[in-house]
């Protein structure tokens, strides 16, 4: 039985991507709030006339102007998968060749086997994100395009700003803008079920593995035993 | 006489004074959506340009296009472009019957092949055939097809021509299309609507008429002029949607104060169309103005996107009725039973692996 346990100090995530992941966080639940919001807005203004308040304008704007911030750090992220260190980078999301294909494969199915049915006890080691996690996030990410393009496209006729008016193709393509709001609130419901479960499973491998995995998304760093487990499963 | 009558012309030989022509033609300019400016051009367009003769097609419809037309709020407008001058075939309003209308319509097309425009209203069932719309004992398909090939331009008038409406609505059991995925290589103006405005209707011809251009379009082939923008972004309620204050149900205080119908399921935010500028019935009303919201009724597929009373549509393709936020909500309670199950699970297994690892107090040292 162990009684010290060595660790290793290893610096994983770099700014850029802490910065993503914390603006992301922060937008998003402010957009999907104020989307909610929006999509069945709460009677608590029954009276009164349209002069004195504009509660409704405002929480619109909160919600266009969440809307660009989630934006620009996405654009980061976008960046940083190119110029970022090995964690970072975009194969790690998308594993396009043979090779990461089969690597990634056997990560997925041994995270199956320990983190989902719990038949196997060997913790899954890896510095980065696992497999599993790496292929949600590839997923997470084409969900935040579609949903600043979706969301754009609806805000295409409310601005004379070019930006948004970039996005004006997109609705016809879907055939109205009742529809672009069907899939934006859909996508919404995505978000909020995969924060859900993210935030549920950094719980859950702080936990059991004891790697510093939560602070590892403020400091950058996470822990790694020396010994028991040991450095298995490195990538 | 040799050439076609000028629509001055045919305006005087019907009684109209050159003050009345000229009012019109001062209205045709506003309808149309061009500035006051423009004016002097549509009076000599209209004083030397012999009339486009015009073919008018009902298939799939209700004839709620030609209604509403024929009330467009001026009366030259009926008078003239209607009833004597521009129309060489409408089986609605036609004198003529029978052998002689198609007679009169085929004299048209050989005779002004390539010149002609054509007007079309209601959509044209494809299944079997096209043998649920057939006119003189053929479908409506081909008549379609034979005629878009001598066309200068085709209108498609209403949301059935410019989307198939509501014989297009699901299940669509007779195939019903849309003009402008039967015929592909004219230019196509769509004036959606169910009906449309009859002074929308009135200045899209009457811009063909006057100029013999087509009118600018938007990305759906729609004249900007009348469809670029929402009816939520024109709409008189507006400052209420903005402040928060909505309508809550039909018979509430709010309804009667005239409260945003958002809540009520209006189609405003996500229907473009010039209702509530132009207006309906020479400009006395427009839905929302009379207390109901707006159906979305010159969207594609808008009968399909109901119920027209709930903001959110239901699902297509799910079984039940399902809305976004159902849905939403289902998925949610599903992950949380599931995530529960994990935790229950890991709290298990973790009591199993007391003495690896994860239960040494890690000490982190550096
Ligand atoms: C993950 C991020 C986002 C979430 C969760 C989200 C959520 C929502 C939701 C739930 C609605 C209500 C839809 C309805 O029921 O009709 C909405 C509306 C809308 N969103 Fe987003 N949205 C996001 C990103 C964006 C972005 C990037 C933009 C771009 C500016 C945007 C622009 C809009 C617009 C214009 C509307 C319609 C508002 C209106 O009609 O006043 N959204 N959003
Ligand atoms: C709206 C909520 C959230 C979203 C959309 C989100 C999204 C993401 C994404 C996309 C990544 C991948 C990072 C990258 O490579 O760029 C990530 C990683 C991570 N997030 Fe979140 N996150 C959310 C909330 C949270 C919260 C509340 C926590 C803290 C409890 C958290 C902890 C982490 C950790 C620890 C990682 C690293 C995971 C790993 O090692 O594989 N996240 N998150
Ligand atoms: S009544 Fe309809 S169109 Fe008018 S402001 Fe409200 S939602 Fe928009
Ligand atoms: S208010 Fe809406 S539903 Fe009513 S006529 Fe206008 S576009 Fe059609």
């Amino acid at each position: 039985m162990a009684t010290t346990t060595a660790f290793e100090r290893a610096y994983i995530w770099e700014r850029p991507v802490r910065l993503y992941h914390w603006v992301t966080v922060a937008s998003l639940l402010v957009l999907a709030a104020t989307g909610l919001v929006i999509g069945r807005p709460p009677a608590f203004l029954t009276a009164g006339d349209a002069s004195a308040s504009q509660w409704f304008g405002t929480v619109r704007f909160l919600h266009f102007a969440a809307g660009y911030v989630f934006l620009f750090a996405f654009v980061i992220r976008v960046y940083w998968m190119f110029a970022g260190n090995e964690y970072a980078r975009w194969h790690n999301f998308y594993p396009l060749t043979p090779t990461r294909f089969r690597r990634w494969l056997g990560g997925v199915l041994q995270v199956i086997k320990v983190d989902v049915l719990q038949i196997q006890k060997k913790p899954v080691q890896v510095r980065g994100h696992n497999a599993m996690a790496s292929a949600i996030y590839g997923m997470v990410f084409l969900v935040t395009v579609f949903q600043i393009v979706m969301g754009f496209a609806l805000y295409a006729p409310m601005s004379d700003a070019w930006f948004p008016r970039l996005f004006a193709w997109v609705v016809p393509m879907m055939g109205g803008d009742a529809n672009v709001r069907i899939w934006h609130h859909l996508a919404t419901w995505f978000f909020i079920v995969f924060a859900a479960i993210h935030v549920y499973l950094s719980v859950f491998h702080d936990v059991v593995e004891a790697e510093g995995e939560i602070s590892s998304m403020v400091s950058g760093s996470k822990y790694f035993h020396q010994d028991a487990g040991g450095r298995r499963g490195v990538k | 006489m040799g050439r076609a009558l000028t629509i001055w012309e045919q305006a005087r030989l019907q009684g109209h004074s050159r003050r009345d022509f000229l009012k019109f033609c001062a209205w045709l300019t506003a309808a149309a959506g061009m500035e006051s400016s423009a004016i002097a051009q549509v009076v000599q367009a209209l004083e030397t340009k012999p009339r486009l003769p015009v073919v008018w097609f009902h298939f799939q419809e209700c004839t709620c296009c030609s209604e509403s037309f024929i009330r467009s709020s001026h009366p030259i407008v009926s008078d003239i472009i209607l009833d004597k001058l521009s129309l060489d075939y409408t089986q609605t309003l036609q004198a003529a019957a029978g052998v002689q209308a198609e007679k009169a319509l085929h004299d048209t097309m050989a005779k002004h092949f390539g010149e002609y425009l054509m007007l079309v209203e209601g959509s044209i069932p494809t299944a079997a055939d096209g043998v649920y719309c057939t006119i003189a004992g053929r479908t409506a398909l081909d008549i379609v097809k034979e005629a878009a090939a001598g066309a200068k331009a085709i209108v498609a008038w209403g949301s059935c021509a410019s989307n198939g409406c509501i014989q297009a609505a699901s299940p669509n059991p007779t195939g019903a299309t849309p003009v402008h995925r039967i015929i592909t290589d004219k230019p196509i103006i769509k004036v959606p609507g169910c009906p449309p405005i009859g002074e929308v209707m009135a200045g899209t011809i009457v811009h063909l008429l006057a100029f013999g251009t087509i009118p600018e379009l938007d990305r759906v082939g729609r004249p900007k002029a009348f469809y670029s923008r929402r009816v939520h972004d024109t709409c008189y309620r507006r400052p209420n949607y903005d402040a928060g204050l909505f309508v809550e149900s039909w018979d509430d205080e709010n309804a009667k104060k005239g409260y945003c119908l958002y809540k009520m399921g209006c189609r405003g935010p996500t229907t473009y169309n010039a209702c509530a500028v132009t207006k309906w019935n020479n400009g006395v009303s427009f839905p929302i103005q009379s207390g109901h919201g707006c159906i979305g009724c010159s969207e594609e597929n808008f009968w399909d996107n109901g119920p027209f009373y709930q903001r959110l549509t239901n699902l297509p393709g799910f079984p039940i009725e399902a809305t976004a936020d159902r849905v939403g909500l289902a998925v949610g309670a599903a992950t949380a039973v599931g995530l529960g199950a994990h935790a229950v699970l890991t709290f298990v297994r973790k009591r199993d692996v007391k003495g690896g690892h994860e239960s040494a107090e890690p000490k982190p040292q550096e």
